[in-house]
């Protein structure tokens, strides 16, 4: 039933790269020749995912998070010291190579890194000088001690979906009892809208896909949570995963799909095998495979496509292309998923939390979801809260909790500004903070992360700005192009050579990037720029090389070598 | 009834299935473009098309013609952001007009001309990107691709053939060659292929033929972009054979105008 998942290109050039620790020229030719693929296809996806490497990496491979809240880069430069060798290098003796990865979702676990693709958290000094003998000891990971590599779910709210787990195929008996007709619009009144972050009507997507042509159809998970500040997902995938594969087959049995798809981050493949194993006993018990409930004519499976470091694949027609083993570029829509997604044919693409949101409502009821939350924006939200508070972790709260109560409740203090939805979402100072999480309010896919006083607001947009011009695909100009000159422009500002004409084209730029570009990602990669500009223009200012406005460069001196040259100095030679 | 669609407030008819840039061609109204060449499959890359459908900004090659949608299209807001995006693509590459072979002939150096295009605005990136000169009778200049994949479509689509590709990501973003090698000469690229002569910039040029056509009296010194793309006739070379495209406008304007 699933085609083969195992030869997935990803796949094929994530194993090659395990056992050799590169992807060559001839290793592209021959996955090509196996997987029968152009040769320039296997080279542009290789090329295209930060974790594909074309050089050699070292026996232990290090990533350290350059994201604010689960990255620390002075501690990367204290490794590198330690062991001898500079950022982004491998190692003379191929033991080991460091280098950086964007968020790795472990934004609740302090900083973090990835090591042989495994993470690694609650990094500190005295931990970075354990790593650095243990590597120069050459001691094999599993040696390490395992707690490390731990990994805590912390729940610090509980509500409507985290409450208690879901009984295996309960949602599925549901749809059997009552219909499938009876179950979307258990979903329809209910009023779930994507929690991904955009908020379109889940019971709308699966009703166009329903209704759209197509011999097949296709349920595809997105689980490319790639949002720096985000792991809300990580969690559901780690203690709540038979809730999310349940939302699959119920979407599944609604819009008459036969095959779904997980699209897991590359940089959560350590919860791979787990989930494999959860889909394995559903398969045994009865709820994925043939004949799901011994219903005949109920068939679904789902197979598992893990990622390889590339936020833009979050964006989902970008993820469908990477699913059919192209790079992830987004696509031209119209036409959208539901009518021609995974092989040109229907899909629903949902967010992890919203199958699992699907599958509690048909269980409990639509009121049990209605119940909670605001008019516009029913239900609750899984906030993944991160930064400067006592207790970063997760945060269920219904929709219409203000900033200032869940900056209470997580013990966070002299806070500076908080960033809501990550990166492409909005950055906030206290002026706003009596706002509220909610799709008409502040929007947001699941990432709250919050900055104190301490920190140097400036050098966070400027990390936000290298992020985008990091992952932006490149397919379009505006994006490609101008997420580029806005790092290079945050980059001038930063190290205090920006003037005032600096930050006008800093406007200029990010007004046409965020109106004139492809996809999401351009049009939202301004933001922290124009959300800084906007609220905090001060700390812009205080850095630029005058404080007082004065052109780039003085015209009248610039002539006074002309001058002395032509012995003038009359009115005439002056400006 | 005929459908129709305004452009600046001139009304004009659409056919269902016809986006806005095949509207507008259609009814000679020229919107700027690289990235499109009517014929083959529509990339909305370049984003030069870039319009105002009743507000909202779309690109016209991509975005299908539809009752009721009212477009901004030559107006200076418009054309000073296509002015600003002609820019980065000059300054994201190595472009240096004055003594390339293209010039004259080259679409980008031509909309820059129309748009009022003064200077790159902008500092140079300067990127290091591969020459590859190994084939007999073509030459591949990477300093001057701007990622239109107008190459890419013609070798798949009009060729046959799967000639290039585009590779990386981000600012990193390069053509490739789809060949043992990687090189232009161990390709089944050849000399009649429109993938050879579609290059609106000159990243693909012919060896042997620099020059032949004086500067002065080339393409767009003697015609502006916005007469010259509006003669454009469908391509028709070696068109696809599953392809049952019987639109009668089919003679003529191989490689372009």
């Amino acid at each position: 039933m699933n085609p083969k998942p195992s030869e997935h290109l990803l796949h094929a050039l994530h194993a090659h790269q395990q056992q050799h620790r590169f992807v060559s020229d001839q290793a592209i030719c021959d996955i090509a020749s196996r997987l029968n693929l152009p040769r320039a296809q296997v080279e542009a996806v290789t090329e295209f995912y930060s974790f594909f490497h074309r050089n050699p990496r070292g026996r232990f491979d290090l990533l350290f998070s350059t994201c604010t809240s689960c990255g620390d880069l002075s501690l990367q430069q204290a490794l590198c010291e330690k062991l001898g060798i500079n950022a982004g290098e491998t190692r003379g003796d191929g033991l080991v190579s460091i280098g950086e990865a964007s968020c790795i979702g472990m934004c609740d676990h302090g900083a973090s890194l990835l090591i042989n693709g495994l993470p690694l958290h609650s990094l500190d000094s005295e931990r970075i000088g354990k790593i650095a003998e243990l590597i120069e000891a050459e001691t094999a990971l599993e040696a390490w001690p395992a707690e490390w590599f731990k990994i805590d779910d912390h729940i610090h709210r509980a509500d409507l979906l985290l409450q208690e787990p879901l009984e295996s195929g309960a949602a599925l008996r549901v749809v059997e009892a009552e219909g499938a007709d009876a179950a979307l619009e258990k979903i329809r009144f209910s009023d779930l809208r994507g929690r991904g972050g955009a908020g379109f009507s889940t019971a709308q997507k699966w009703q166009f896909c329903r209704e759209a042509e197509g011999e097949s159809r296709y349920v595809i998970c997105n689980a490319d949570e790639g949002e720096p500040g985000t792991f809300k997902d990580r969690v559901l995938l780690t203690s709540y995963a038979d809730a999310v594969f349940e939302g699959m087959a119920l979407c599944a049995r609604i819009i008459n799909a036969k095959q779904g798809y997980i699209y897991l981050r590359g940089e959560y493949r350590y919860l791979l095998e787990s989930l494999e194993a959860a889909l394995a006993t559903r398969r045994e018990v009865g709820l994925l495979g043939s004949s799901i409930l011994g219903i005949d004519g109920f068939d679904f499976d789902i197979a598992i496509v893990v990622g390889a470091g590339a936020y833009i694949c979050g964006e989902e027609s970008a993820l469908i292309e990477s699913l059919e083993e192209k790079c992830g570029n987004p696509r031209i829509r119209p036409p959208f998923p539901v009518t021609s997604g995974y092989m040109g044919k229907p899909t629903v693409v949902n967010n992890v939390e919203t199958l699992a949101a699907a599958a509690g409502i048909v269980i409990h009821g639509e009121r049990w979801f209605r119940g909670a939350g605001t008019w516009q924006s029913r239900g609750t939200k899984i906030l993944s809260v991160s930064g400067d508070c006592a207790k970063p972790g997760i945060y269920e709260y219904p929709f219409g909790i203000t900033i200032q109560d869940i900056l209470n409740q997580c013990g966070a203090e002299n806070t500076q500004a908080v960033q809501i939805g990550g990166p492409s979402g909005s950055l906030i100072g206290p002026s706003k903070f009596d706002h509220h999480i909610a799709f008409e309010d502040l929007a947001t896919g699941g990432s709250f992360m919050i900055f104190d006083s301490s920190r140097d607001l400036l050098e966070i947009i400027h990390n936000f700005t290298n992020f985008f011009a990091h992952e932006s695909c490149g397919f379009c100009t505006p994006c490609r192009v101008g997420t580029t000159l806005l790092k290079n422009g945050m980059d001038k500002v930063c190290s205090g050579h920006g003037t005032a004409h600096d930050l006008d084209e800093l406007k200029a730029t990010a007004a046409l990037v965020s109106r004139r570009s492809h996809c999401g990602l351009g049009v939202t990669a301004p933001n922290p720029i124009r959300d800084g500009l906007k609220h905090f223009p001060e700390l812009f200012e205080a850095r630029l090389l005058h404080q007082e406005m004065e052109p780039e460069f003085n015209l009248d001196a610039s002539l006074e070598e002309a001058r002395q040259l032509t012995h003038r100095d009359d009115a005439e030679a002056h400006l | 009834m005929n459908k129709t669609i305004k452009i600046d407030g001139v009304e004009i008819p659409f056919k269902e299935g016809q986006t806005i840039m095949d509207a507008a061609l259609a009814a000679d109204i020229y919107i700027p473009h690289l990235c499109h060449k009517p014929g083959l499959s529509p990339h909305g890359s370049c984003k030069l098309c870039t319009v105002d459908v009743n507000g909202r900004a779309a690109s016209s090659c991509t975005m299908p013609a539809a009752e009721g949608q009212e477009i901004e299209n030559d107006t200076p807001a418009l054309n000073e952001v296509r002015k600003t995006i002609t820019q980065m693509l000059f300054i994201e590459g190595n472009h240096l007009c004055p003594s390339c072979e293209k010039t004259g002939d080259c679409t980008l150096q031509a909309i820059g001309y129309h748009l009022g295009m003064l200077d790159g605005h902008f500092p140079q990136f300067y990127p290091r990107r591969e020459v590859d000169a190994s084939h007999p009778t073509l030459v591949l200049d990477r300093d001057r691709c701007i990622m239109c994949e107008l190459c890419v479509r013609a070798s798949r689509e009009c060729d046959g053939k799967n000639v290039f590709a585009i590779s990386g990501r981000g600012t990193k973003r390069h053509l490739i060659v789809n060949s043992p090698t990687g090189r232009l000469a161990d390709s089944d690229i050849e000399l009649d292929d429109l993938a050879a002569h579609i290059c609106p910039v000159g990243a693909i040029l012919i060896k042997d033929h620099g020059y032949e056509v004086p500067i002065g009296r080339r393409t767009f010194d003697l015609h502006s972009v916005a007469e010259t793309d509006l003669d454009e006739v469908i391509l028709t070379k070696a068109r696809h054979h599953d392809e049952g495209d019987d639109s009668g406008e089919k003679e003529g304007g191989v490689y372009g105008v």
